[in-house]
């Protein structure tokens, strides 16, 4: 196999830790990848040097990277990589930059990877129903689910060499709009607490906020509950037509677990379910699962978590 | 007055359980529809002719059954439907090359697509295709405005961000605030008499060969408990036993 590069992921200007993982991923290609990381400022790429596992490590400093253009990305970033097989996170902004870097190189793209072997990846399919394995050519895009790969350690070190660049950005931003809450959006929490129609009502939602901010989880919700109560946007919708999330750990509440809304969630590393339905399909998939009501439950979970974070 | 072009895509029924024969995933016996997100591309494709004028042309690529969804788009109001022959599996070089052709022979100014495909989920279609026609794109936007130029709205920035998005342009579509309409009946008549464009486009060979499908790993039976006391010991096993916390 041809050179590996690692494409950073990205919040702020600064690198996100899932980053250690997208390495991990890029090894098991079969080479010590280079790191790229995107950024406006080159101290981004600082954090980086004590990572184990890269065999370069580039600060690609551009003003397009100020914020999030594809066509500005994607041409930033090709004018400065090197040939060869590309790796990305999974997060919705980064698929996006993977498709346009292979287009623009007249690459195939393989999103939402979760195994590699060799040259064959696999992905989920079906929303999660089905796994695909597929063999790579010499030189591809994938991108990398977080959470599943082991993150490489400390313990390299690894000069950054700042490359500038320039991207011919496309779109223009008229206005930024702060989300209507403050709270952590699912797609990008490690933990997600989600209710379903069995919370009763939508303000009820309220003591699945409790437990989160306990926990430092954002709020998730099944399209049984968005389709019913206006209160719930689709914006906090996990399954197949809402977001699709992989916490470390995802507590769902009176939620019975259609078949829409597992394919948003299955790939969750721990999955806890409470629910009065002793035979919910949603146990099926539950690490922990507790035969109860929602009122019997919360509290009771609420007030151990507030315990154990004191 | 833009031409405009919505891509669709036949896949299994979001509901539908899926089966697997050997070392393939078996659809025979699984209801087809158009991908969920491609009727809000179809939505918001309307919207735009009906705000600016114009033409919408329905394009997917696939064999003779996936006719099918183009004479749904008909019936919602599209113009005309356009069918790429094709059988074999592409990998998104293949396919996007393929697309790239048949948008430049329509001669259109706007594309708008769903976020991903129900089937493969990988939302490759929208930005690959944008990049390959050297057009601007939006991708997993939730509104937008056709008055003085397109505008959309897509999450960004920890919330959503408003772009201006000069065209041509590729537009892909989430949920959001598009209210799909429903064919009516006059639509639904004019759909089965309307003709579809066959044309055939040569793909460029597939690198990414797939090997094998396979159902999602059985995960091992959990814990289980009865009656709300239980999660106390089950936060505490949260830490203790799954390290998550």
């Amino acid at each position: 196999m041809s050179e590996t590069i690692v494409i950073a992921e990205m919040n702020k200007n600064t690198i996100h830790p899932s980053t250690a993982e997208l390495i991990a991923a890029a090894c098991a290609l079969g080479a010590e990848p280079t790191l790229i990381v995107p950024c406006t400022d080159a101290g981004a790429a600082d954090s980086a040097t004590s990572w184990s596992g890269i065999s370069g490590l580039v600060a690609a400093k551009s003003t397009a990277f100020e914020n999030y253009d594809a066509a500005g990305w994607a041409s930033a970033l090709d004018a400065i990589m090197p040939q060869g097989t590309i790796v990305t996170g999974a997060s919705p902004q980064s698929k996006d930059l993977a498709a346009r870097i292979a287009a623009r190189r007249n690459l195939p793209v393989v999103q939402d990877v979760v195994k590699i072997e060799g040259n064959q990846v696999t992905s989920p399919v079906y929303s999660g129903k089905a796994m695909q394995t597929v063999a790579l050519g010499s030189e591809s895009v994938i991108s990398v689910r977080s959470n599943v790969f082991t993150p490489v350690q400390e313990g390299g070190q690894t000069n950054v060499s700042v490359v500038d660049t320039t991207g011919d950005i496309a779109t223009s931003v008229q206005e930024f709009m702060a989300r209507a809450s403050e709270r952590l959006d699912v797609s990008e929490a490690n933990i997600v607490i989600s209710g379903g129609r069995g919370m009763g009502s939508p303000d009820n939602f309220s003591h699945l906020e409790a437990v989160a901010d306990t926990i430092g989880a954002a709020v998730g919700a099944s399209r049984a509950a968005v389709d019913t109560w206006e209160a719930i946007p689709h914006s906090m919708q996990v399954g197949q037509t809402g977001k699709t999330v992989n916490p470390n750990l995802y507590i769902a509440v009176g939620i019975s677990g259609a078949i829409q809304h597992l394919a948003g969630m299955r790939s969750s590393r721990y999955i806890v379910a409470i629910n009065k339905d002793a035979d919910a399909p949603i146990f099926k998939h539950a690490d922990y699962g507790i035969v109860a009501t929602w009122e019997e439950a919360l509290p009771v979970l609420q007030a151990q978590f507030q315990t154990m974070m004191d | 007055m833009p031409t405009i072009v919505v891509l669709v895509k036949q896949v299994p029924d979001t509901n539908a359980k899926i089966a697997i024969n050997g070392q393939t995933v078996d659809l025979s016996a699984v209801k087809m529809v158009m991908s969920p997100y491609d009727e809000f591309a179809l939505e918001t494709a309307l919207l735009h002719k009906e705000a600016a004028g114009g033409e919408v042309t329905a394009l997917t690529v696939g064999g003779p059954a996936s006719e099918k969804i183009l004479k749904d788009a008909k019936a919602m109001g599209v113009d005309n439907i356009v069918r790429i022959e094709s059988s074999e599996s592409m990998d998104t070089n293949a396919l996007q090359t393929v697309l790239k052709e048949a948008i430049s022979s329509l001669g259109a100014e706007v594309v708008y697509c769903g976020k991903s495909a129900a089937d493969t989920g990988a939302g490759s279609t929208g930005p690959g295709v944008a990049e390959r026609l050297g057009w601007s794109s939006a991708s997993n936007v939730i509104s937008a405005s056709f008055d003085g130029g397109l505008s959309v709205t897509a999450p960004g920035n920890g919330g959503n961000v408003r772009l201006s998005v000069p065209l041509p342009a590729v537009v892909s579509c989430d949920k959001g605030s598009f209210k799909v309409r429903k064919a009516n009946i006059k639509g639904i008549m004019q759909a089965k008499k309307a003709a579809v464009d066959v044309r055939s486009i040569e793909a460029p060979p597939s690198t990414v060969i797939v090997v094998s499908q396979s159902l999602p790993p059985a995960k091992p039976a959990g814990k289980s408990y009865q009656g709300g006391q239980a999660a106390a010991e089950v936060a505490q096993l949260l830490r203790d036993e799954a390290n998550v916390l």
